[in-house]
């Protein structure tokens, strides 16, 4: 049996390679809320990240696969949803004129892009595309984790680095020359709810929204697996006292 | 077919006088005589079959809601995530299914290596299992495209170009297989249809695998026939309540990465869209397919690398020959076993090599690798002629029974 | 099941034990199986996005007293009919009790005039006749069903055919005098 559980260990330790295949620089592990098997998100916290995406990130960012309607989850009232809804335009139609027309947009409308397109996009960024921040944390090796260094990885180009025009130096990003000017510092926002705005906590709490528009489902994830895990270790333990009845009669 | 049983229940009978379901089911899954001393190994056989049940259930559900269309297929995906109800389990279910499936067959076949279970008369029960696992591979490298996310596409695109090592026409084999002349929508949309088509042929092969299976009887640890009753318990009780014990078990394991580390078998790649423009700075295959991959870049020559990575695989074909033992268990063969070991070893290593980048000692690892890999295969002819095996059994309820003498 | 097996070393407490794992284990096992269901099941439920569009806003200020006009909700048609004085006339004067799914005029209009109901025939869904000038409108004045010829009257109640029931008054609020919205 022993021999087993090591045997199915190494085959796992196997499909663990290519998480180990590229490494980068070291990335300092956060203490997330989320992380481990009872880690949920906060709400206080992501809502205070949608603040910095909101004032900071969505002039130059969009978040293609987010519904204004999704805020409700990190505790938007219907009513506070409307109006952020509203702030943006969406073009629709045609009407029975047979033109398309402007309309404030609603909750069941995804986030409004900053660009109309990635060319629009590059063109006011430098050449540089501003990704799409939906997935960002699910798309980047290290997670959050990458996600907060990178904010938090901005300074002076050591001596002898060149940084080209229009670029920054991050201690964190591959190359050390990024194409987004650092984008948060000290008291860059003013939260809603009081909190200290250090880069540090604007750091977290971005990248706490950012995780939650990568894995939305989560918190219900978390709460459900727990209770599968819960209920097979019970259902395998009856199995197991069961098969030590039947085969108690057979030498073997 | 199967002797005609009795049953108690009226409409039980009628209908087994007409199509004999019954007799069947209770000719091999309820008193199907079982050696009764087979180890926790043989477990993985049914848990294959359960993930094949998984995958297709998940993947009947998430087609209908996929769109296999290049425009929408990526975010027809992160729908399913977001907005379709339990969308998110059943992606995950699936997704990771996939390396849960590989992890129950690859237990498997290294089981029946273990203890030659290929060995005659199972040549076909094991050829049919090789057919199995070669149609699971274009399954799960179709399936992988689906999402048509970075790694898909250049997965896909390094993957269909493997055939244009082929002399003369392999580059008319990779326009047809593409339809096009890159990777794009008439590609994505044959790769769906079949890869919902192809685990319904696997469905056929397992049920093949279970006639071979049944006709030729299960092996055991100790390899050697089953002398008479004495030797079998019935499968029912004792081989199902075994079975449940495996399923709970692995499904705690298995669930457990669903819901705590669903993206841990997963590329970060392949949750930025398909880009046809630019590729990613590493691209690597899925765990299953790693070992084949080194192997492919071990060898320097295009043709060469192909025609090895398929030779890996069709010389299993070929084993139930080239092992000249008579003996079966590597329990009672001394070399085969320490051999066996490095084999698999031999396999982790060329996992590990395929993982990464081909850069300094890699390569050399990888072209030892490959050296070894094919050189387990004479080697096992000739440890069959050499090996002294150790003394066998005289049945398998003689070592049971022999303890209890001393009741 | 438990036949095929040769007797335990204790008859009577060794069954009882081993009969109370079967019906544990099979009881769990059973409940596990019937929850796994369910997700499913409801996979296959309108997904969010779908749910989150389930209303849409009219413009009826260009139609016109007579007129009617068809607007897509949830993927099916809804009737506005701008009603005449005369068809508001025709639809009070029924003797609601002979109906066959009685109504009157009052409980399926919010304001008289606008007439708003789901174009869906009660009885197997196919798209009743009566929104263009020319087309048939039964013996009633209202909707014909080309399909199984289902009549409805200037209320869009079911008077002749087969179908069952009015047509569906849908949850609607007049957001000012010209526009409504629906669902």
């Amino acid at each position: 049996m022993r021999k087993l559980i090591l045997s199915t260990l190494a085959v796992l330790s196997m499909a663990a390679i290519p998480a180990l295949a590229e490494e980068g620089p070291a990335l300092e592990h956060q203490n997330w809320p989320w992380l481990g098997v009872f880690g949920k998100y906060d709400q206080a916290q992501l809502k205070r990240g949608y603040q910095i995406y909101h004032d900071v990130c969505s002039a130059c960012h969009s978040l293609n696969l987010v519904a204004y309607r999704n805020l409700a989850d990190i505790g938007f009232t219907q009513d506070e949803i409307k109006a952020i809804a509203a702030e943006k335009t969406v073009k629709d139609g045609p009407n029975d004129q047979g033109e398309m027309f402007d309309r404030p947009a609603r909750p069941s409308d995804h986030f409004v892009p900053p660009f109309a397109n990635d060319q629009a996009a590059r063109a006011a960024n430098n050449g540089a595309l501003p990704p799409d921040q939906s997935l960002l944390v699910k798309a980047r090796k290290g997670g959050p984790d990458y996600v907060y260094a990178i904010l938090t990885g901005y300074e002076d180009a050591p001596a002898g680095a060149t940084v080209p025009d229009g670029m920054s130096y991050n201690k964190v990003f591959p190359g050390h020359n990024i194409g987004m000017p650092q984008p948060l510092t000290d008291d860059a926002v003013t939260y809603a709810d009081g909190t200290k705005a250090t880069l540090d906590q604007e750091a977290k709490d971005i990248t706490a929204f950012l995780n939650w528009t990568s894995e939305p489902e989560l918190d219900t994830r978390h709460s459900l697996g727990i209770k599968v895990l819960g209920f097979l270790v019970v259902l395998t333990a009856l199995f197991y006292a069961l098969k030590r009845k039947v085969w108690s009669d057979v030498d073997h | 077919m199967s002797e005609q049983t009795k049953f108690d229940n009226k409409i039980v009978q009628w209908v087994d006088d007409r199509l004999p379901v019954f007799s069947i089911l209770k000719h091999s899954a309820v008193d199907y005589p079982t050696p009764k001393n087979l180890n926790y190994w043989w477990n993985f056989g049914s848990l294959a079959g359960m993930m094949l049940v998984i995958m297709i259930l998940t993947g009947i559900f998430l087609a209908m809601n996929y769109a296999a269309n290049t425009g929408i297929a990526f975010n027809s995906v992160e729908r399913i995530m977001r907005d379709v109800n339990w969308g998110w389990l059943l992606r995950y279910l699936h997704a990771n299914g996939a390396s849960f499936f590989f992890i129950t067959v690859y237990i498997h076949i290294f089981r029946g290596l273990y203890y030659g279970s290929y060995k005659a008369p199972r040549e076909l029960l094991w050829w049919l299992g090789l057919v199995i696992y070669l149609t699971m591979m274009a399954t799960a490298f179709m399936g992988y495209v689906l999402p048509w996310g970075q790694m898909s596409f250049w997965g896909a695109t390094v993957i269909t170009n493997l055939f244009s090592a082929i002399p003369v026409i392999g580059d008319y084999i990779v326009t047809w297989l593409w339809g096009g002349f890159s990777v794009d929508n008439p590609t994505l949309n044959r790769f769906f249809a079949l890869h919902y088509l192809l685990p319904f042929l696997i469905v056929a092969f397992v049920f093949l695998h279970l006639v071979a299976l049944h006709t030729v009887k299960s092996n055991n640890p100790l390899g050697i026939d089953v002398k008479g009753p004495q030797d079998t318990i019935p499968f029912h009780p004792y081989y199902t309540v075994k079975d449940l014990v495996g399923i709970g078990a692995f499904l705690i394991v298995y669930l457990g990465v669903v819901f705590y580390a669903p993206n841990f078998f997963g590329e970060p790649d392949n949750y930025l869209p398909a880009n046809p423009m630019q590729t990613p700075p590493h691209i690597v295959p899925e765990w299953y397919f790693l070992p084949f991959y080194a192997i492919l870049r071990s060898i320097p020559d295009k043709l060469g690398g192909v025609i090895c990575m398929f030779g890996a695989i069709v010389i299993l074909f070929f084993l139930p020959w080239i092992d000249s033992s008579k003996v079966r268990s590597a329990k009672f063969r001394p070399i085969f076993k320490q051999v066996f070991w490095i084999f698999l070893a031999d396999c982790f290593l060329l996992g590990y090599v395929g993982a990464h980048p081909p850069e300094g000692n890699l390569v050399l690892m990888g072209q030892l690798g490959t050296a070894a890999y094919f050189a387990f295969f004479p080697l096992l002819w000739i440890i069959g002629k050499l090996e002294k095996p150790r003394p066998l059994p005289q049945s398998i309820a003689q070592p049971v029974l022999k303890p209890m003498e001393k009741h | 099941m438990a036949d095929s097996s040769p007797p335990a070393s204790d008859p009577s407490d060794g069954a009882t034990r081993r009969d109370f794992l079967i019906y544990a284990a099979s009881g769990l096992g059973a409940v596990g199986a019937a929850a796994a269901v369910w997700p499913f099941i409801h996979s296959m439920n309108p997904a969010a996005d779908t749910l989150a569009l389930a209303s849409t806003e009219v413009d009826i200020s260009p139609v016109q007293e007579g007129q009617a006009i068809t607007v897509t909700w949830r993927g099916k048609p809804v009737f506005i009919r701008h009603r005449t004085a005369a068809e508001i006339d025709a639809a009070n004067k029924v003797d609601v009790k002979e109906l066959r799914d009685p109504q009157t005029d009052a409980q399926r209009v919010k304001k008289p005039e606008w007439l708003i109901m789901v174009g869906v025939c009660t009885h197997l869904g196919c798209i009743p006749l009566g929104q263009k000038p020319a087309d048939p409108k039964g013996e009633f004045g209202g909707w014909f069903c080309p399909c199984h010829g289902s009549q409805y009257d200037t209320s869009g109640r079911i008077r002749k055919g087969p179908a069952p029931l009015n047509l569906l008054v849908p949850q609607y609020t007049f957001l000012s005098d010209t526009s409504v919205r629906i669902g």
